[in-house]
């Protein structure tokens, strides 16, 4: 073969849908966000500090849930499928979740989740608040009802970061290491993939790049109240979320969310 | 972690009604307790307003002091409005 080669070593790109799939497109990675977050938050029932914490997570983790539910359905109303939300949720394989990193790492430490929530949740307060001017009507109204859930995760995490920071030296450093551990998954946050920027040109989504200066100075102004640092840029991060490329964790993930639902089709409570 | 101060709840069901006492949560300080509060008293959309009092701020009768406290007020029946018969031609009352 001569000429062009420059194919080698990279994905085929995805043909970028319009109209009502491209809709579909946007609303599936922006359930998938809030799905996979729901599932990580669900996690921590019984296992956080105070038990009135296990019902702050375990609320947070069913705000999202709701979101997710919300915009799979939307998604599969318009992509051509006929899916409902519990096929997208349940049937279909990693490579088809279009999540980013940051919300399927491993449950760590209380204040690795704090650090997680204080950004993921001032993320999802910019775009939704944005997308309430969505030219697509039931996206709009998605994003009104849960621009204020957000509001709450937001003021949530930012509640705990600040007394984990300014608390004890234990608290303070490992406040401090979460920060730290989460960071190589936030460009992935305001990347401009294919679907957002098709999205957001067509007035139905937003451009992840527009949310990320409100976004940093909201949390940077935080960490320092917290008398934390907020860290340098890393060496490396996270990508491909957005085209089905996932961590290894994810497919651990998905086995035990999915598992029950593909045991036993249709079921019903 | 420690458990954090114990607060008392009180969450008033919707305007025109008085807070009510609904139970006790522990939290680090009065922000969180008002915050876990929401979480866990207001979940079915049972408030409009929630209150939260630091326990040790609370001074309560006891137990111990209830024949003293209460049982006096027991065989003053004159104290009910009931208890006076109104005349016929009274009016407004």
């Amino acid at each position: 073969m001569s000429g062009d080669v420059t194919w080698v070593g990279k994905a085929p790109e995805s043909v970028v849908p319009e109209g009502d799939s491209l809709v579909a497109a946007y609303c599936l990675q922006l359930g998938d966000d809030a799905l996979i977050y729901a599932q990580r938050l669900g996690e921590w029932i019984s296992r956080a500090p105070q038990i009135e914490e296990d019902m702050a997570l375990g609320n947070i983790g069913l705000d999202l849930l709701g979101q997710a539910r919300a915009l799979l359905t939307r998604s599969g109303e318009l992509d051509g499928t006929g899916r409902g939300e519990d096929d997208l949720a349940y049937f279909r394989d990693e490579r088809e979740f279009r999540c980013v990193h940051l919300v399927q790492q491993p449950r760590g430490d209380f204040a690795f989740e704090m650090a997680r929530m204080v950004w993921f949740a001032a993320y999802q307060r910019e775009l939704y608040a944005a997308l309430t001017g969505s030219s697509d009507p039931v996206l709009a109204a998605i994003a009104a009802k849960a621009v204020k859930e957000v509001d709450y995760h937001r003021d949530h995490a930012e509640q705990w970061v600040l007394r984990l920071g300014d608390g004890t030296q234990e608290s303070h450093e490992r406040m401090q290491a979460a920060l730290e551990v989460v960071l190589p998954y936030l460009a992935e946050l305001f990347d401009d993939d294919a679907v957002s920027s098709a999205a957001a040109e067509a007035g139905i989504g937003v451009l992840p790049s527009s949310l990320h200066d409100a976004v940093v100075a909201r949390v940077a102004a935080l960490v320092e109240r917290a008398t934390l640092t907020l860290p340098d840029d890393s060496r490396w991060r996270s990508r491909g979320g957005r085209r089905g490329v996932h961590d290894q964790c994810m497919g651990y993930l998905l086995a035990e969310m999915q598992h029950i639902a593909r045991s036993h089709p249709g079921a019903t409570w | 972690m420690s458990e954090g101060a114990l607060y008392e709840v009180f969450v008033r069901p919707k305007r025109g009604l008085s807070h009510v006492h609904v139970g006790s949560l522990h939290a680090p300080d009065a922000t969180m307790a008002l915050r876990n509060a929401r979480d866990l008293y207001t979940r079915r959309q049972e408030g409009v307003s929630v209150w939260v009092v630091a326990a040790d701020d609370i001074t309560a009768s006891s137990p111990d002091e209830k024949d003293s406290f209460f049982d006096p007020a027991a065989d003053k029946v004159y104290r009910h409005p009931t208890f006076y018969d109104v005349p016929e031609d009274v009016e407004y009352l």
